[in-house]
């Protein structure tokens, strides 16, 4: 990457300035339009308010700024560090910042989403490069008021200064600064001199979230507003044959009742009336389509992975072959069920679709495809549509489904009033978009003690693994080398949940590799540096991860979590992963209590470049990690006749705090662009977890949820 | 329907509900105090926590017929200004991810100080047992409750 360096913008209209009726400057800009050559910024930024760019800076006469943040805030973290990359350009100090949620640019203009891990990764230059612009921009009207040449000029914290020691606050110049040309080039700052990136900033947000004030969806209220609770199908297959809504009605409070397709929603005053008067609705459902249980897609997945009908997604040599001729071979079958999301806010969304517009406000990690959704389900036009974001409580790829805003949105056409959907827990965890349960059959062949063959096969309900996926480790790093996928189509609805797509293949690659390291009788760490040899130098351009950075962060976990060299009473697990652009390494200790596995530590080795918040960048590191141990020892949703079988917190289990491990976390320091930590952190836990228990105990575990697949009495007798 | 006198946050409230609704979704939708947040509506995820006379509490599992001879103290009520100890910690410590459980996990630790200043690090996790946190932000929660501790002991 370069470090320093000059930007030439490759259309002008990258970024737009206006001058404000009420004084200071606006300037707005698109973040995606190098990626999106057909999308045109307005012309007369006068006319627009600040909804319509994708984030902006406002500077007042005052010299107040203000940073509109573009991208949805789930907790990651973005709402913070987005703008202060901007900052850092604008070269403001931080304190004098007021952070405001930008809502949805209705233009359609790319990427105003969370998901993927991806916000800072794709935000770090054009975010810069416009903080950058507008202090070029100000710097310039300094130096024509001064009669000097802008290069005459510094800045610090809003303040420009000439060799004179004459100074201009960034609001004494901001009306000049609002009429001049945007310039065709700038020069970003040489990280070696950021002052606010590398920082710890706290989340922008903090003050409101610790004395509970509205900032949620849940939160949201506006006058006349009616509050629903839907009814749906119980069980997935099933289609509404007929109700009666008489006790509902009778409920004090209800004032509407709307069927719907399969639904049915109560529109009450109040959430406890609307709750109450959906109880009293009786329904009739009959089964329309299979009724599938949790038995049943085992089986056909197992059939699956044992079957023919795979679609293969990379072949590198020849496995048969190389199976064929092996000394050994090692064959493992992996198991992983269905997990809901679990936002701790349920899922819920505000409409008001009257004649001449669409207002949406609510939590969703996808306000630009909702919003076209909607427009395209009332037969209106997207232009119609404004959608405000709210910060959300949990998103985890749960939000990346607008079901609730397009329910929403439909009840209020219904209804002709602004309504608010509002899902109980219940309807949280049985009306899912679920992680798709998924098995994994993986083999590998031993030839004169070096690994020659790797053949990965993932059976899936409905679908998981796809696109680079196959190019993660271990691949390049063995000379024959397949992976192949099987789905099933199921009425079940599942998608993308936290890490999606790599969330339990990699727990499952990193168990095997431990095993396959035992088989080999070679230390696991030197096995996979050892593979990781294989791969520098590499020509093969579908190759994502870096080897060397891999290696980096191997290093470092094993250095920082004492490995091999911990109390006789701590067993250990290693895992290491690549995905979301960003590399990991991780070590779990555990101890037995009481023959009960109990992880006490993880050392957690991260490379994802510069680090542009540390305080930030550590919480999502140890949130994705406990998340991951969460889900991989106690998450599980089954299903009987197509009804999930949990349906609150007292049949569903999430990790609490006395289950819960310090997670040491060390970054590797770089000068590379950052890459994100939504999700990177979660995947390899599972595995590390599995073979610190197998440590432990000697018992592999090939199923998760790993506490109910782990026979406990076994274990202590 | 029935009305109900009830004291929260050092104010007197004249509630009009039925005798079941319960006191989360009175302070949400009818006193606008949406600080105390619905995360299961049957106790076990500690989101909508507050204080009875002092005590933590969970305002789900609370039907406001049973409440006119308490106080109440909800989030918003902790203090005037985000300065309790425990408010202070969180913000120093910058606990919250999505932030949504934290109003909850808040009122449950200040409550457990009031009454353990002093508290080891098992007692933290065992009081703090009953509040999850979907961003398992747990490691700074428990930090954070030390750190209060220390300035209330």
């Amino acid at each position: 990457m370069k470090t320093s360096n000059t930007i030439h913008f490759s259309r002008r209209s990258f970024l737009q300035t206006s001058s404000l009726a009420s004084g200071g400057m606006l300037i707005g800009f698109n973040l995606f339009t190098a990626c999106k050559e057909e999308v045109k910024p307005p012309i007369d930024l006068s006319l627009l308010d600040y909804n319509d760019f994708n984030a902006f800076i406002k500077i007042s006469n005052e010299g107040k700024v203000t940073i509109f943040a573009p991208n949805p805030e789930i907790g990651q973290g973005v709402k913070t560090s987005m703008p202060m990359l901007i900052a850092e350009e604008l070269d403001v100090a931080w304190k004098d910042v007021n952070v405001v949620q930008g809502a949805l640019d209705t233009k359609n203009y790319a990427r105003q989403v969370a998901g993927g891990s991806q916000s800072l990764r794709q935000g770090w230059l054009p975010l810069r490069q416009t903080g950058a612009t507008a202090r070029q921009m100000l710097v310039n009207a300094a130096a024509t008021k001064w009669g000097i040449t802008p290069s005459e000029c510094t800045t610090k914290e809003g303040v420009i200064s000439n060799a004179n020691g004459d100074t201009l606050g960034y609001g004494d110049v901001v009306q000049e600064a609002a009429l001049l040309d945007v310039p065709d080039d700038v020069k970003l700052k040489d990280p070696k001199t950021f002052s606010i990136i590398g920082q710890d900033i706290n989340n922008v947000d903090i003050d409101k979230i610790v004395t509970g004030k509205p900032l949620f969806g849940l939160d949201y209220k506006r006058e006349g507003m009616l509050y629903a609770s839907v009814l749906r199908p119980p069980s997935f297959g099933q289609i509404l044959e007929s109700f009666d809504d008489s006790k509902a009605r009778a409920v004090e409070g209800v004032v509407k009742v709307v069927k719907f397709g399969n639904k049915i929603a109560v529109l009450a005053n109040n959430t406890w009336t609307a709750m109450k008067g959906k109880k009293a609705l009786k329904a009739n459902w009959k089964q329309d389509t299979k009724a599938e249980s949790t038995e049943f897609h085992d089986e056909t997945l197992l059939g699956l992975l044992n079957g023919k009908s795979f679609k293969t997604l990379r072949k590198d040599g020849n496995v048969k072959k190389a199976f064929a001729e092996a000394d050994q071979v090692l064959e493992r079958t992996y198991e992983t069920p269905f997990v809901p999301h679990n936002c701790m806010e349920p899922m819920n969304f505000f409409a008001n679709v009257t004649a001449d517009k669409i207002e949406l406000v609510g939590p969703i990690q996808t306000p630009a495809g909702t919003a076209a959704r909607i427009a395209k389900m009332l037969g209106r036009n997207v232009s119609e549509v404004t959608l405000e974001m709210t910060r959300m409580g949990g998103g985890f790829g749960r939000r990346l489904y607008g079901d609730f805003a397009m329910e929403a949105a439909e009840v209020s056409h219904l209804a002709k009033s602004p309504v608010k959907v509002v899902f109980s827990r219940e309807d949280d965890m049985t009306d899912g978009i679920y992680r798709p349960a998924i098995k994994y059959k993986i083999a590998a062949s031993i030839k004169d003690g070096k690994l020659t063959g790797y053949h990965l096969k993932e059976a899936a309900i409905n679908s998981n693994m796809y696109g680079l996926i196959p190019n993660f480790f271990p691949a390049g790093a063995v000379e024959n080398y397949q992976v192949d996928v099987a789905n099933y189509k199921s009425n079940i609805t599942t998608g993308a949940w936290r890490a999606p797509y790599t969330n339990v293949l990699a727990s499952c690659e990193q168990s095997f590799f431990d095993e396959l390291a035992e088989l080999m009788e070679i230390d696991r760490i030197q096995l996979h540096l050892d593979l990781l040899q294989n791969v520098k130098g590499t020509t093969d351009d579908r190759i994502q991860y870096s080897p060397e950075r891999l290696e980096g962060v191997i290093k470092m976990a094993v250095e920082k979590s004492n490995w091999g060299k911990s109390a006789e009473s701590v067993y250990q697990g290693f895992s290491v992963y690549y995905c979301h652009n960003t590399h990991v390494a991780e070590v779990a200790d555990i101890i037995m209590d009481n023959g009960i596995p109990v992880v006490k530590k993880v050392t957690v080795a991260v490379d994802c470049g510069i680090v542009v918040n540390p305080l930030g960048a550590q919480n999502q590191v140890v949130g994705g990690v406990i998340d991951g141990i969460g889900h991989s020892m106690f998450g599980e949703l089954t299903f009987n006749e197509g009804k999930p079988q949990s349906n609150n917190y007292d049949s569903y289990q999430l990790i609490r705090m006395n289950q819960t491990p310090h997670v040491d976390v060390h970054f590797i320091e770089s000068d590379l662009a950052p890459t994100g930590l939504g999700e990177p952190t979660l995947p390899p836990i599972g595995g590390a977890v599995a073979n610190a228990i197998y440590a432990a105990t000697g018992k592999r575990l090939y199923k998760q949820p790993f506490m109910k697949n782990l026979d406990i009495e076994k274990v202590k007798g | 329907m029935p009305t109900f006198q009830l004291q929260i946050n050092g104010e007197s409230h004249t509630i009009e509900a039925d005798n079941d609704t319960p006191l989360l979704w009175v302070l949400r939708d009818q006193i606008d105090l949406v600080g105390t947040k619905y995360g299961c509506g049957i106790g076990q995820c500690g989101a909508c926590t507050v204080h009875i006379d002092g005590v933590a509490t969970r305002s789900c599992l609370l039907q406001v017929s049973q409440l006119e001879d308490v106080e109440i103290t909800t989030i918003e009520g902790l203090s005037e200004d985000g300065s309790h100890p425990v408010q202070e910690a969180w913000k120093a410590l910058d606990v919250p991810q999505c932030g949504y459980c934290q109003s909850g996990q808040i009122m449950t630790a200040s409550a457990f100080l009031s009454e353990n200043s002093n508290p080891n690090k098992t007692e933290i996790r065992n009081a703090m047992h009953g509040n999850i946190c979907r961003c398992a932000s747990y490691n700074k929660i428990e930090k954070a409750v030390e750190t209060a501790a220390s300035k209330l002991s």
